[in-house]
């Protein structure tokens, strides 16, 4: 036991092979950027929540935001989209940068943003419609009303979102029927059905219960195929399960980003190693 | 011992328990009351025949129903000029409804009960309600066609039936013909004498115009001719019958046919009989027009313009309580100008509602009314159309009385919708205006239906303001009918509220009209309470389609 122990890197917090995914080494600088934060820093009204941030969100990869409660990483999420536009005496300097280009510039139509961004929130909000209605929303926003193009989008997404065996029968009931696991999965296939390029995760299991979170850490895995994902969460195995690129934050500054592998394992701050191997947070 | 008991919290549950009661029984002391003084009075009531000592010493004969009595100090009696027994102190008097209007000059007389000599209750007696001039109490002496007697004594009884059924299908049809044919007729000759005018103002009126009026009229009056002709004929039918009656003391009358609504003999009917007279009254009551001021027939036209002036003042409030109200709460910047606003517009909910009514007639009857026929209806001159109370100013009066009702329901409503469902539908990419009108608002309209229903309890049974912006005692006609445009906004309406107090105390019979104050009251309940569970059922099925997140 001793020796098994002795074996390993002696910083290492986790067992990280024994979560079962076995995947390449990322290196943000290199791969290919989505999404780049610059000098972000961001305040409201005279506190400031975001010190300074720079990272380049990796395209068609997952990256996880950790960090203790009240660390900025939900806030920063939320600049992804602009959600935050919501807030009043929000002020934010800086940079944020989709495909090389602003998205706090004057010119961006902040709803044709989130149709890019698409976001899912930490506890399951479906409309009080029908499932069907929940995920077909997006697509007639923009004006699609056509029975069978809305009929295949909504199949597709549920698919991609592992719903659809569950719910092919009960389409046209209402989704508030739907456990929490299966309103998880629907808001997901929403966000999906409208072809997002980067999908925003702010803390999308802390509400379920350990099946429905396997099931959504397992949608998470399957759709980086197709998008960008960014997942806000604080449980440190999850971040290990799920993501490829890692970033920790601690009272609204980055502290460490990079390959969620190395950042388990060998973490180079010492911030950062205090606190995946618990001692604070 | 006591002050445990205190403590325990006992006295206080037992405080508010009684609170609670003492409101139920009130309010189901007061419907109880309202119910029974309403619906007894449609019951068929025995006719007493009394022989009776007048204060003169001279005996007559009477027949009525007894409807009310009362003890009184024999100095009362000494004073209304009857002989009194000194030993006796108290004295019971008997108010008896006589009918025979025409005959006596008056329906009710009191008559004091110790000068009754002989009292009776024979089978045969015959009342007879009549379109004019009250009921008659009294005996079928013979039915007669053209001044003939055709049955006399027993055998009239099935005649008069025979031959009533004929009179009342007659008299059916003429007012059929009066009321539909003629009024439309009518209503075209008046809107051709309008598009004359019109023309005329307009300087269109070449001879080719008014031909083509004048055809028009001549159509009309064609019609008109061939109606009256058939009028006349029914109406010489209808003469035809009639019967001889003998009332109380001895006098013999001819009521012809045509003026009687019913007879019915209350002494010698069978429960059965009674029952079905009692429902037939009733019937008569909710869906038969009034007659002789008020105080008989029925209350249709007033219930009628009571639920159209509430639905016209529903169409018009929801909308805009929910859009100032979406305002407020969505759009506006929330600070000290918001919080003032909203405070006026709670407090506008406490102005007294008269107050309203003298703002509806001076802003929208006179101002607005008088703008516009001056701009669209300068032919129908110096007659106003909408420069006069009517149904369309009362429902915007009402409607503004009740706006701050629903501004508030809605808000409330709208602040209720949970932050998360809003984010949801922005981060697929709506805009403020597509999650407001696809997500929130119909997530708030419970909300909104509760404000309607606090709004229509409180426009129903208002009545102040309607007699100032357009609530009449008699309207000729219903706002809704078959001539286009058929929803007739300009027109007069009656209102059961207005009714309660026109019959109650603008009667020129108030003692006939007391029952009906109650049916009316119990009937304008009745409406609203309709009115709120159809509201109430709109709610629950919205409430029950959006259920919200938090459950």
């Amino acid at each position: 036991m001793n020796n098994e122990m002795s074996n390993r890197t002696p910083t290492h917090a986790m067992d990280i092979e024994a979560l079962g995914r076995v995947r390449n080494r990322v290196d943000p600088e290199l791969a290919e950027t989505c999404l780049e934060v610059k000098n972000l820093s961001l305040f409201y009204g005279e506190t400031q929540a975001l010190f300074d941030i720079n990272l380049k969100i990796p395209k068609q990869q997952v990256t996880a935001f950790i960090g203790p409660s009240g660390c900025g990483k939900s806030t920063l999420l939320r600049c992804m989209n602009r959600m935050n536009d919501l807030v009043d005496g929000l002020k934010i300097n800086g940079q944020l940068l989709l495909d090389n280009e602003d998205i706090y510039a004057k010119s961006v139509d902040v709803a044709e943003l989130r149709r890019r961004v698409g976001m899912v929130f930490q506890k399951p909000n479906p409309f009080p419609k029908s499932v069907y209605e929940n995920v077909a929303y997006g697509l007639r926003l923009q004006g699609v009303n056509n029975r069978h193009t809305l009929d295949e989008v909504v199949e597709r997404a549920l698919k991609r979102a592992a719903l659809w065996d569950e719910v092919r029968d009960r389409l046209h009931d209402n989704a508030l029927g739907l456990s929490g696991g299966q309103q998880q999965r629907l808001v997901i296939a929403r966000a999906v059905a409208i072809e997002p390029e980067v999908l925003l995760l702010d803390e999308p299991a802390s509400a379920l219960d350990p099946i429905s979170t396997l099931k959504i850490e397992e949608l998470i895995y399957e759709l980086k195929d197709k998008y960008t994902i960014v997942i806000v969460t604080h449980n440190m195995q999850q971040a290990a399960r799920v993501s490829d690129c890692t970033a920790f934050l601690y009272m609204g500054k980055l502290i460490e980003f990079g390959d969620t592998n190395q950042l388990f394992t060998n973490p180079r701050k010492k911030q950062t190693e205090d606190y995946i191997t618990g001692r604070y947070g | 011992m006591m002050r445990d008991w205190i403590k325990s919290g006992n006295p206080w549950i037992w405080l508010t328990a009684s609170a609670v009661s003492v409101s139920l029984v009130l309010v189901f002391g007061l419907i109880l009351l309202i119910a029974a003084r309403g619906f007894a009075h449609f019951w068929p009531k025995q006719l007493v025949e009394l022989t009776y000592v007048e204060r003169d010493g001279a005996t007559v004969n009477l027949i009525g129903e007894v409807h009310d009595s009362e003890i009184v100090s024999a100095e009362r009696v000494k004073d209304a000029g009857y002989a009194i027994d000194k030993d006796q102190p108290l004295y019971e008097r008997l108010l008896l409804k006589i009918g025979n209007r025409d005959l006596y000059g008056q329906d009710f007389t009191w008559v004091v009960r110790s000068h009754i000599q002989q009292q009776a209750t024979p089978e045969s007696i015959i009342a007879v309600e009549r379109r004019e001039w009250g009921n008659f109490y009294g005996y079928l002496t013979a039915v007669k066609q053209a001044g003939e007697i055709v049955a006399e004594g027993e055998q009239a009884v099935p005649v008069l039936e025979e031959r009533l059924d004929r009179a009342i299908a007659l008299h059916k049809q003429i007012r059929d013909i009066e009321k539909h044919a003629i009024g439309a007729i009518n209503y075209g000759m008046e809107r051709l004498r309008l598009k004359q005018r019109k023309l005329e103002l307009d300087k269109k009126d070449t001879p080719e115009n008014l031909q083509n009026l004048e055809q028009e009229r001549n159509g009309y009056q064609q019609r008109y001719d061939a109606l009256q002709h058939e009028l006349t004929t029914l109406y010489g039918e209808i003469a035809r019958d009639s019967i001889a009656a003998k009332s109380a003391d001895g006098r013999l009358v001819e009521l012809p046919l045509s003026k009687i609504v019913r007879v019915y003999y209350p002494n010698g009917m069978p429960v059965f009989a009674k029952i079905l007279f009692y429902a037939a009254k009733i019937w008569e009551f909710v869906g038969d027009e009034p007659r002789e001021a008020n105080t008989e027939g029925g209350v249709f036209p007033a219930i009628f313009g009571t639920v159209m002036m509430v639905l016209i003042m529903s169409v018009m409030v929801t909308p805009f309580g929910v859009v100032a109200a979406v305002y407020l709460r969505e759009y506006a910047k929330q600070g000290v100008l918001t919080r003032t606003i909203r405070i006026a517009v709670n407090n506008l909910a406490g102005v007294p509602s008269i107050v309203y009514g003298v703002f509806g007639l001076g802003f929208f009857v006179y101002f607005l009314g008088g703008n516009i026929d001056q701009l669209f209806y300068p032919e129908s001159a110096p007659a106003p159309v909408f420069g006069t109370p009517g149904l369309l100013w009362s429902s915007l009066t009402l409607a503004i009385l009740t706006v701050p009702v629903v501004i508030v329901a809605t808000e409330e409503g709208l602040s209720r919708i949970p932050k998360a469902i809003r984010e949801g539908s922005l981060a697929l990419g709506a805009t403020k205006a597509e999650t407001l009108w696809r997500t929130v608002l119909p997530m708030a309209s419970p909300a909104v239906m509760t404000g309607l229903i606090l709004a229509i309890a409180r426009a129903a049974g208002e009545v102040a303001p309607l007699m100032l912006v357009g609530v009449v005692k008699l309207a000729p006609s219903l706002p809704l009918d078959a001539n286009a445009p058929f929803l007739h906004l300009d027109r007069k309406f009656m209102h059961l509220g207005f009714h309660i107090y026109d019959v109650g105390f603008q009667s020129p019979n108030v003692e006939a009209a007391r029952p009906l104050v109650y049916a009316t009251a119990l009937l304008l309940v009745a409406v609203i309470v309709v009115l709120n569970l159809t509201a109430i059922a709109i709610r629950n099925h919205l409430r029950e389609k959006y259920r919200s997140l938090e459950q």
